[in-house]
């Protein structure tokens, strides 16, 4: 099975207790760490965006920006990808719960918000990206299953490319069979080629079959358990942030995707 | 510049949608000028407009080892895959290549929220989901490819996308890509939308959808009707089935205009199209059908039209089938995408059901009624929410 290999640029990070890949860091390093605010700042949306925007977008905007801003590349010239198991859950009960009571009474903001890409369309408009843009999901694949997704496409397009894989806690009815308790957001961008500035190379195998290798470990009450990007992403994020390592992530149901960080200094 | 791709060969494909299962009642319906649309019986509440609804899904049920994933699209999913062997053309590429070999990505808007809808209107004496819908994966974007992939029995990577109209447009990039770099040797790729409250709601709310059947590129124009559809396609190197249809070329790009109103001049359809051209080395006069997007909405056929006009000679025929069928919404471009393949399978250019009277805008390339003329090149476009934009390439086997 061939493997790929891309360069990371950037990380973004965001999560109830972590505000960005610094605090990670330190985090990790047992240093104390300042929760950010409640609603990330996402400072790339205009203004009256910021304001309006759901919390979906407001997470997706954030890590993006983080990313593209260690990464140093332009925005606007950056094909991205948007990862979510569940999108917006909450539009989701909402919508849900309207139609089920008064469905003529829906709301056409919200309606347009619900959509998948609705995170990818604010980045792309905010930013004045016409590359392509897409939004994927695959349960709780959707992290592996982005990295592929948006490696193959730095690797066939050679160019780099953004990557953000977000989930937002949910609600009611919808939220409980989702089981996502917390909101979470991680982005990448992947570069096809080594620069001096990145943080490593990320050498990607498929693995068919990977047996116990999927099982997730035993929950432990970590805070990375109640979100399904987060779980997935926590030994990455390790790794990313020690500048070293490998890890395991799901690409499919019964697909493993082999992740080796090695340090490009 | 997109770096262009080698050809690969659509070696099985099949839709089902208001006009019928499968690719014959399509191509007779096409040829006849036949719609499918129907008044809205479908929706929980009233709502006075035009549907694209597929007969027969209700009555499809799942088989029982795959219970868990039972809700109404995956039944039209089901539905789809067997229709024109598909699902034996599918099962016989995991047998040649192996399971872990062969990718499923698949397009959707809405998956099964149907299924979460319905729930919300049946909730529980605590107010949880009830019982037979207490089923995680069905309420989740994933639904429909997970289903797909378990049925079919596929192990290698599992993809949805969801960008809204264009959805099963991109899945043909994403699934090229993979098999470009060696990752697979095949790939399913496609979409299923059906019709639900949200997006019959939802657009009714945007004030975008026609009381009568849709009228796509008629002056007289007053919106959507919405449908929904089943598509699939088999992907593999053209080695694999030299005599097949060619996936060309395709093209991806935003407008970073607006989330739900298209850019006033085209920007991102123009880039999606000329991307596609580009990636399938070829000019914009060799092209000899598109598929336009052609929703009815006042602004996409405005601009859509806009540019068809601009950008190809008169000898470039092209429609919109959405009178035909409806807007399928994330499985328009699968739909479209056989519709395209049908007309260089039969050199059919199928007529622009529902206008008389073309907007103004509108170039001498629109075909209102079948035409029977050779098809050797034809493209498709699909444009979503979120100024998100498709065009794929598709042609004859070299011969």
């Amino acid at each position: 099975m061939s493997e790929l290999k891309v360069y990371v640029e950037g990380v973004g990070v965001w999560s109830p207790a972590l505000g960005g890949f610094d605090a990670l860091k330190a985090h990790l390093r047992g240093d104390s760490v300042d929760a950010p605010a409640d609603r990330p700042p996402a400072v790339t949306l205009p203004a009256n965006e910021r304001r309006r925007a759901p919390e979906s977008v407001l997470i997706a905007v954030e890590v993006a920006g983080q990313a593209v801003a260690m990464s140093g590349h332009a925005a606007s010239e950056l094909p991205c990808v948007f990862s979510s198991a569940y999108g917006d859950q909450l539009i989701s009960d909402y919508m849900c719960a309207t139609l089920a009571s008064a469905p003529t009474e829906l709301s056409p903001t919200r309606f347009h918000n619900s959509v998948h890409n609705a995170p990818a369309g604010y980045w792309t408009i905010a930013t004045g990206c016409h590359a392509s843009s897409s939004a994927i999901s695959a349960g709780k694949a959707s992290l592996g299953a982005g990295l592929l997704e948006a490696a193959t496409l730095a690797l066939t397009e050679e160019r780099p490319v953004l990557l953000v894989c977000s989930d937002i806690a949910g609600h009611g009815p919808l939220g409980e069979m989702s089981g996502t308790r917390s909101s979470f957001g991680l982005a990448l961008v992947l570069s096809p080629a080594p620069s001096p500035h990145a943080l490593g190379a990320l050498a990607l195998e498929l693995q068919p079959h990977p047996g116990q290798a999927l099982l997730p470990p035993p929950m432990n009450g970590a805070w990375h358990e109640n979100n399904p990007i987060a779980s997935a992403a926590w030994p990455l994020m390790q790794n990313l942030a020690s500048g070293e390592g490998e890890c395991t992530l799901a690409a499919a149901e019964t697909l493993a995707l082999r992740v080796v960080l090695e340090t490009t200094a | 510049m997109p770096v262009p791709i080698q050809p690969l060969a659509v070696s099985a494909y099949t839709v089902t949608s208001a006009l019928g299962h499968g690719l014959e009642s399509h191509l007779a319906a096409l040829s006849s000028a036949r719609g499918g649309l129907r008044e809205n019986d479908f929706s929980s509440a009233p709502l006075a407009c035009w549907i694209g609804r597929v007969d027969g899904v209700e009555g499809a049920p799942l088989p029982p080892a795959h219970a868990v994933w039972e809700c109404r699209n995956n039944r039209l999913a089901w539905l789809g895959l067997r229709q024109d062997h598909f699902l034996e053309h599918a099962l016989d590429a995991r047998q040649r290549y192996g399971a872990a070999r062969v990718a499923v990505v698949l397009g959707t808007s809405t998956a099964s929220i149907g299924a979460t809808e319905e729930g919300y209107r049946q909730l529980d004496a605590q107010g949880l989901m009830p019982p037979e819908l207490r089923r995680p994966p069905i309420h989740a974007p994933h639904s429909l490819a997970g289903f797909v992939a378990e049925a079919l029995g596929l192990e290698g990577p599992c993809l949805t996308v969801s960008t809204a109209c264009s959805s099963s447009a991109k899945v043909f990039a994403a699934a090229e890509r993979l098999i470009r770099l060696g990752l697979v040797d095949a790939a399913v790729v496609g979409g299923v939308d059906t019709l639900c409250d949200s997006v019959l709601f939802g657009f009714n709310a945007l004030e975008l959808v026609s009381p009568e059947p849709c009228r796509p590129f008629d002056r007289e124009r007053h919106g959507i009707s919405i449908g929904e559809a089943a598509g699939f396609a088999l992907l593999e190197r053209v080695s694999a089935a030299p005599e097949a249809t060619r996936l060309l070329g395709y093209g991806e790009a935003s407008d970073a205009h607006h989330m739900s109103t298209p850019h006033p001049e085209g920007l991102g359809a123009e880039l999606a199209l000329r991307d596609a051209l580009a990636r399938a080395g070829l000019r914009a006069d060799q092209v000899d059908y598109i598929n336009l997007h052609g929703t009815a909405s006042q602004k996409n056929d405005e601009v859509e039209a806009a540019l068809v006009s601009r950008a190809f000679p008169a000898s470039t025929r092209a429609s919109s089938t959405k009178g035909f069928t409806g807007h399928t919404l994330g499985a328009a471009g699968i739909l479209e995408a056989a519709v395209a393949m049908l007309a260089i399978r039969h050199d059919l250019v199928p007529g622009n059901l529902g206008c008389t009277r073309p907007d103004d805008a509108c170039g001498p390339q629109l075909a209102l009624v079948p035409e029977q003329r050779r098809v050797n090149i034809a493209l498709s476009n699909s444009f979503g929410f979120g100024g998100n934009n498709a065009c794929l390439a598709f042609g004859r086997a070299a011969a």
